[in-house]
This record gives C-alpha cells, structure tokens and sequence, in this order.
C-alpha cells in the first residue's frame, strides 16, 4: 500500500489518527502532538546521519533557530500561524546551509563537535539579546483554534492537527526527496564518497544541501515545539533535548525513516515513565529531575552498544539471516537501506 | 598597560585550564579515535570527587593528586568496558563512524544524572586552598593572585612530566607508535589495547586536573548544570582541534592563542561575546585551515 | 619448523587462501611468489595474526600461529614486516628500532641487537637522530626489517621489500636478507612479486596463484622448470 500509493496511504494515516484525536483524552493528544514533532525532528536527524553520512550532536540549536524565528515573526509582523513555520523553515534552512558548507568539509569528530558546541552555547547567545527575551524566553500565542471547528474544539487538539498535518506533510514531502536522484546521491556519497565523487556526484554540494533541508526541517519542529508550550526561551531547547534526538534517531535505526515512530514515541514516553517511577518512591524531586536524563542517555549508549543499527534494521538484518541460513558464516555482513520499495545494498 | 598585563594574565591562566582539557581530548583521540565528548562531565564529576575528597581529608593538597589517580581509574574503566565493547560491537554498517561519538554523547548525559541524583542540582562549594586577592605592584592590583599562579604553575609542570613521559620514556614510545601506526606497534610486540586503556587513564587525570582547578580558581561552586563545564568542554575541543588534534603541543599551543583572543575580546569588546568568537573561530579554522596550525597532512576532511 | 597445513583464509566472500600446505625448514630463506591477489599478503597476515583463518592449522615448533594476537607471536620469535614501508615515519630511526625491542626485558640484548642491525646497515646509524619519513624508500625498508630484527626472530616474514625501489637497492637489500638467514640464523619466508630475483637468493620457493599452491620445490628446480618459468616467471 506504502510502496504503491505513497499519498493515499498518507491521506488515510492522516485521517485515522485526527478521528482517533476525537476520541481521546486531553493529556494523551498533547503527547501525540508532541510525537508528530519529534517524528519530523528525528527524521531530520536520520536525513542528516543516515543518508548523508553527516552527524550532529546538537540537533537542539536548530530546533531552538526555528522556534525564534516563528516567535520573532509572531510578535514583531504578527504573521499569520502558518506563515510563522514557513517562516521558521526558511530561516533555519539558511542557517543550516551557512552550516552545511562548513560541515561538508568536515568529517565525523570536527562536524560534531562544532554542532556540539553551537548547541552548548546558543543558550547563553540567546540570553545576551534583549530580542530574544533573554532566561524567560518569548511567549508564542497562536490564538485559539478557528471558531469553525466547533466549540468543543480545544486548544491541545489544535496543537495535535497542526502538528501531525506539518509532520505528515514533511515526511511525504521527504519520502519524495529521498525518491529522488537526490536521495539517491546521497546514499552513494555515504557509503563511498570517493566513488561518489568519481560517478560524477559533487560531494561538497550534496552535503550541504542535505544539511540545508535537514535544517529546515529541524526548524519546522522548533517552531512547533515553541507553539505546544506556548514559550520560546533557552529552557525549551535545553541541552537534553539534542541528546533525546541522537536517542530517538538511534532507536529508530539512523539507516531508514521506518522507525521515527518508535522513536518519537519512546521520547515523548520517557518523561511520563520517568514520572510514574518517581510517584511509586513517593515523588521524589530528584529521580523527577534527573531520571527522564538518565534513561535518555542510558537507552542512548545501550542502543548503540546492543543494536548499533537501530532495532527496526536490526530485525530485518536478523530476518534476512534466517532466510539464507546454511551460508557460510563467513560471509560478508551486509549492509541493505531500504527506502519504500526501494533496495541498495552492499552485497555484491 | 595595566589593562594589557590583566589581559595577558586572564589569557594565561585561561589558557593552562584549557590546556589540559585539550590534551585529554586529544590523547583519547590518538588512543582510540574517538573525540570523548564526555570529557566535560568527566572533569566535573573530578570537581565532586574534589569536594569529597577535600572535605574528608580536609587537605586540598592530599585531595588533588587522589581525585586525578580516580579520574585516571574512571577514564580506564569507560575505555575498557564501554569503549572496547562498543567497537567491537558496531564495527559494521553506517552507524560505526558515528557510534563511538554518539557513545560519549550518551556518557556525558549519563554522568550529568547521576550527578544530579548524587548532588542535587544546588551549588556545592569547593574551597581554594590558597588566596584569590590579587598580588599587589605599587598602587595596582593585579588579576594574578597566589591561586592563579600556583594555578599555571601546575599546568606546567605538568605538562613537563607529560613531555618526559612521551618522549624519553619507553611506556611513551609504545604510546606514541599505539596512537601513529597501531598494526606496526602490535607487530613491533606492544599491547596495544593495554597501551589504548591507558592513553584513556592520562586523559582521565588531566581532565581531572583540569576540573578541579577550573572550579578552586573560579567561583568555586559545582554544579551538575554548570555552563561553565559545558564552555570548558567546547573550548577544550576548539583548542585541541587548532592544534590538529593528534599533537600534544599542539594543544598546549591551541590553548593558549585561544586563552589570549578571548581575554582580549573578554577585556577590550565584551565579555558576552566570548562564546561567539570562539565559535565564529571554530567555523574559520575549520573552513580555512583544515589540518590546524600544526595538523599533520592528514587532515580532518571527510 | 613452519608447517601449514589446509590453511584457508577469507576476506569477507571472497576466498584468498585455499586449503594452502607446506612446511618450511629452520634456517632456511623460503619464497613465496605469485602474481598480486594471489593471496600473499593474505598469508602472511595470517601467520603474524593480523587476520584469522577460516580453517587449517599453522605452527612454528610447538607454537600454534592462528592462536593469539600478534604481540604474542612477536614474543615467541615470530616477527613480520607487513607490505609498503613498515615504519612509522613520525618516530626517529633510532625510535623506530628501540620499538622493535621494547617488549625485551634485557636492555644489553637490545643494545646487542642494534649494534648488529647498524653493523648490517650503517646507513641507518648515520641517520639515526632523523625523523623516518626523511628517509629514501630503500632505507625505509631497510629500518622496517632492522626494525623486525630488534625483536631477535627465529622466523622472519617479510612482504615484498622490493616494493617501489630501484633495482640497484633490490639487491643490497636481497643481500641483506641472504646475510640475515646464513649468519644470524635465521628462518626467513620472503613473499615477492619479484619472482626471479627473490628465486635467485632463495633455497626453496613456493608458487602461488589465485590462493592455492601451484608448485613447490627447491628454488633452483623452480628456476630451471620450463613450465614454471612461462607460466610465473614470464620468460
Ligand atoms: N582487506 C581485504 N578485504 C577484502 N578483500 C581483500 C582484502 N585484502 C585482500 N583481499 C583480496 O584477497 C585476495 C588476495 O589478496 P592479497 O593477499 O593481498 O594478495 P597479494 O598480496 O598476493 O597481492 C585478493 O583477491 C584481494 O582482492
Ligand atoms: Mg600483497
């Protein structure tokens, strides 16, 4: 169904979930508009690592670019709602592509650290300019939902619909990219960029083209994370945040958009564990504050040490090793990336 | 001229802090090639060990040289059970270029909890065991006082004992030929994976020297959401990186340039532009000179 | 003695040692020659357990090769010069030696063997204070083997130390090899494309192509056989 009719398989996805939004609980489509976020921040992460060979470790400075950029154009213009997130996009995008050239030269180590370091210090950036609202940040008001929705409309549900349209809407937009010879010269810059090179492939451009719109996607997600609470101040993109999106990328195996669900869930749960914990030891402060921390960081590291290749590839990987079991165990491990119908592998 | 000689004296001992931070990024680097973005949270929970150690012993002097030894014993300890399990493991697919860092991402996460859980998120205070008030010339009172002196007096003997240890040393040699050519020092007959393990155990120490004497010539508070130790981290890297990375002078010289601009920009432009210069200096370097001012040809490009 | 038997090695899918056998006597320079991908290196690396083996058995005396890592075979005497200049060019001359002993407990033994390996090429004891990748390609190769030699090997592997050099240099050092086996005793398998010339110097020689043994015999009878000398000596 994916593979043969992407857009009617989205429509209906799409369709489904805002009927289920009906029949919920407040608190639960709060927390499903904030997995539709994570599932557009993740799959910018994914882009970036997975199938442009390029990594971040401080996805949250993008995040927090969009957020003020739609906050800025909120107070400043009054722009309309949607015209904020464009706005956010844009303005993250070219950011991102400032980045990106810097980031094509670069390889792992140099590129993380510096997207590390802008992570590390865009807080303190922030609070140095009056325009940004400094440690309290700006208050992003998008108004109440339109009256023609109804009374009983509310407010969290409105999050949820503009959240899940943006999120849905990005990742056909993205499935379509990475259908195209872009998508596809980026797979062969990431498994081989000499050859890459070779093919005819401009490497340098290709990657910062990749950054650039996995920025615009980041931003697209700041945006909205700033709209769900209302606030766009340091606080909202802290440090975690980034590390929360290495994790959920991780966990949803940085080699396919297949499992941004798995992660965007696991993120938006880890806090609501972290909180039951907390209650059943008598709702201690300190495992509130520092538990969601430790199970980000711990489900990062033991994801990596266990499943290095997210657990999504991982049972694939296992199914494909069943279906030719009899082999030689010392056949070449293989590496497949599947993009809907799709196939490139390693194998010869 | 006053003004000068503060400049030159914040720049210093800036400098000596950010030297040792460097030189552990870049030891675990040439060990290993990782880029230990833990490092920052190793340093700071050197800081606690610090305080521990100095409100039990009551005695600074006992206290420094004991939680650099842990810092040694902890950075072993993640080179030895996560690191070599990680690169065992995830040696395959696209993921294993990226692993090894995401792995010290998640590190640093991991200790800034258990920190938290430890601590609590509130200031603790760790004591200077010598004077802040600066040294006295005639009617001026300079920034250098008896702290920040023994401060960069230290750094430098270390940095000596590091040198000795590297260059005349047979234990340096193996770590030298572990780091330039692993194959060639394995054929050559040395451990090499003890050898890695301890690279890592240096980097611990002087990455706990580096946290302990960061907070005693500061303010003196911990505190698990220090931004003080997430700029020590990123100017550590920035100074390692303009040394190339692989060289341990290098380091020492990345520090100090980096030490010296920012105190001039800290002294003459504004102190809340220090971040972004450090950074726009990053991104320059990174663009223009991509091998660092004494890289080797083997540059970072991908 | 060396003896291999059934050894079978793989790179992934592909196979470059299949089911190889043959033994080499002490004290004698044994080479093995063979088109390149024949599987030489691959050999090599297996005896020196750089890579292991799919299959098959290699010992040296009592000692099992496809068991350990190879700063464990270093200390039983099992030395290898791996392919291109095996020296790290970042160290000095003298480094470069001194790291071939470190693992020597006996610093006069060391210092024995550098004044023999600088007896052999003093070349190396004028350069001895200077970074190695000053040096020429011939006398890199003579300090990758000078510095296998600091580790007083019984067995000796080396990996086409002609690689790249001038034929002039090729015979200085194919001297040198011939003198390391006949007056320091000791048992050297010399991997070459250079058939001829590593022929010439050796006792025995072993062919072999595509990862499989094709002849074996001594080095002269290889030489004079007229099948081997069009099939893989090109004449
Ligand atoms: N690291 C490797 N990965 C994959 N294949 C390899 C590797 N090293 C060697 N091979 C393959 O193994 C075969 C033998 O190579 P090698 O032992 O290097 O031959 P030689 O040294 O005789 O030229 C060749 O087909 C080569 O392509
Ligand atoms: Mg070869």
């Amino acid at each position: 169904m994916l593979k043969k009719h992407p857009l009617i398989t989205f429509i209906i996805f799409g369709f489904i979930l805002f009927l289920i939004s009906n029949r919920l609980d407040e608190l639960i489509v709060y927390h499903g508009a904030t997995v539709g976020i994570y599932v557009i921040a993740i799959a910018s992460l994914i882009l970036l690592t997975g199938y442009s060979g390029q990594v971040s470790l401080g996805h949250g400075a993008l995040l927090a670019i969009g957020g003020y950029a739609a906050v800025l154009a909120r107070i400043h213009y009054n722009a309309p709602v949607w015209l904020t997130f464009v706005v956010a996009v844009l303005a993250t995008a070219v950011g991102g592509a400032l980045l990106g050239m810097a980031a094509a030269r670069l390889s792992g180590p140099y590129l993380a650290g510096t997207t590390l370091a802008l992570a590390i210090g865009l807080p303190s950036i922030a609070n140095q300019f009056s325009v940004f609202g400094g440690e309290q940040g700006l208050s992003f008001d998008i108004g109440f939902p339109p009256a023609s929705l109804g009374e009983d409309f509310t407010q969290y549900k409105w999050y949820f619909w503009i959240s899940w349209s943006a999120a849905l809407i990005a990742m056909y937009w993205l499935r379509y990219v990475l259908h195209s010879r872009y998508g596809r010269s980026w797979r062969a810059v990431r498994s081989n960029d000499v050859a890459a090179e070779l093919a005819g492939i401009h490497v340098g451009r290709n990657k910062v083209l990749a950054f650039t719109i996995s920025a615009g996607l980041a931003g697209l997600a700041g945006a909205l994370l700033g709209m769900t609470i209302s606030l766009v101040s340091p606080g909202v993109f802290p440090l975690l945040l980034s590390f929360s999106l290495a994790t959920g990328a991780v966990l949803a195996g940085v080699t396919t958009l297949g499992g941004v669900m798995i992660g965007a869930v696991i993120l938006v749960a880890i806090p609501e564990i972290a909180l039951a914990i907390a209650n059943r030891y008598g709702g201690s402060e300190t495992i509130i504050t520092n538990l969601p921390g430790l199970l980000v960081s711990g489900l990062l590291i033991l994801t990596v040490l266990l499943v290095p290749n997210g657990p999504v590839e991982q049972m694939h990987a296992r199914r494909a090793k069943h279906a030719k079991s009899g082999k030689a165990s010392h056949s070449p491990v293989e590496l497949t990336v599947r993009v809907g119908s799709k196939t490139w592998s390693t194998k010869k | 001229m006053s003004q000068f000689l503060d400049m030159f004296l914040i720049g210093i001992s800036a400098a000596s802090i950010y030297s040792l931070m460097a030189i552990s990024m870049v030891l675990v680097w040439r060990s290993t090639r990782v880029v230990n973005f833990a490092q920052a949270g190793m340093a700071l929970l050197s800081a606690y060990i610090g305080y521990e150690l100095v409100s039990r012993t009551g005695n600074f002097w006992i206290a420094l040289p004991l939680a650099m030894i842990l810092g040694a014993a902890f950075s072993a300890f993640i080179e030895f059970f996560l690191m070599r399990t990680l690169l065992k493991n995830s040696s395959q697919g696209p993921i294993a270029a990226i692993a090894p860092i995401i792995a010290t991402l998640g590190l640093l996460g991991v200790i800034h909890a258990v920190l938290g859980f430890i601590w609590g998120h509130g200031d603790v205070q760790l004591e200077a065991p010598l004077s802040k008030v600066g040294y006295t010339v005639g009617d001026t009172t300079l920034f250098i006082a008896p702290m920040g002196l023994f401060v960069i007096g230290f750094v430098i003997a270390l940095l000596f004992v590091v040198t000795i240890l590297f260059q005349k040393t047979n234990i340096g040699l193996a770590l030298r030929a572990s780091a330039y050519a692993p194959e060639i020092a394995q054929l050559s007959g040395v451990r090499v994976s003890g050898i890695r393990t301890l690279g890592w155990a240096i980097a611990g120490a002087a990455g706990a020297a580096a946290g302990i004497l960061q907070t005693v010539n500061g303010t003196g508070a911990i505190n698990p959401d220090s931004l003080e130790f997430s700029l020590l981290l990123v100017f550590g890297f920035i100074a390692a990186v303009i040394g190339g990375l692989e060289s341990l002078p290098g380091a020492v010289l990345g520090a100090l340039i980096l030490g010296l601009v920012l105190a001039f920009v800290q002294i003459y432009i504004s102190g809340t532009l220090v971040f972004i210069v450090a950074f726009l200096l990053l991104l320059a370097l990174l663009i223009l000179r991509p091998q660092g001012f004494l890289g080797s040809k083997v540059g970072r490009r991908a | 003695m060396l003896r291999i038997n059934g050894l079978t090695v793989s790179h992934g899918a592909i196979r470059a040692l299949d089911s190889v056998s043959f033994s080499v006597e002490q004290g004698g320079l044994t080479a093995v020659i063979g088109s390149n991908g024949a599987g030489k290196t691959t050999l090599m690396r297996t005896l020196s357990g750089l890579k292991s083996a799919d299959s098959g058995s290699a010992t040296w005396n009592d000692h099992n090769l496809l068991h350990g890592k190879p700063e464990h075979h270093v200390r039983q005497g099992i030395s290898h010069v791996s392919e291109g200049k095996s020296v790290i060019p970042q160290l000095t001359v003298e480094e470069n030696l001194d790291l071939g002993a470190l693992w020597r407990r006996n610093p006069s033994e060391a210092k024995a063997s550098k004044a023999e390996v600088f007896e052999l090429f003093p070349r190396l004891e004028e350069r001895r204070a200077q970074q190695a990748d000053t040096l020429s390609g011939g006398e890199r190769q003579m300090l990758a083997i000078s510095r296998a030699y600091m580790a007083r090997p019984q067995l000796l592997l080396l990996d086409e130390p002609s690689l790249g050099l001038a034929p002039l240099v090729i015979e200085q050092i194919f001297q040198s090899i011939r003198h390391i086996v006949d007056s320091m005793g000791v048992t050297v398998v010399l991997v070459e494309q250079n058939a001829m010339g590593a022929l010439k110097i050796a006792d025995f020689g072993v062919v072999l192509n595509l990862g499989k043994i094709a002849v074996s015999g001594a080095a002269s009878d290889l030489i004079a056989d007229p099948a081997v000398r069009t099939a893989y000596l090109g004449f």
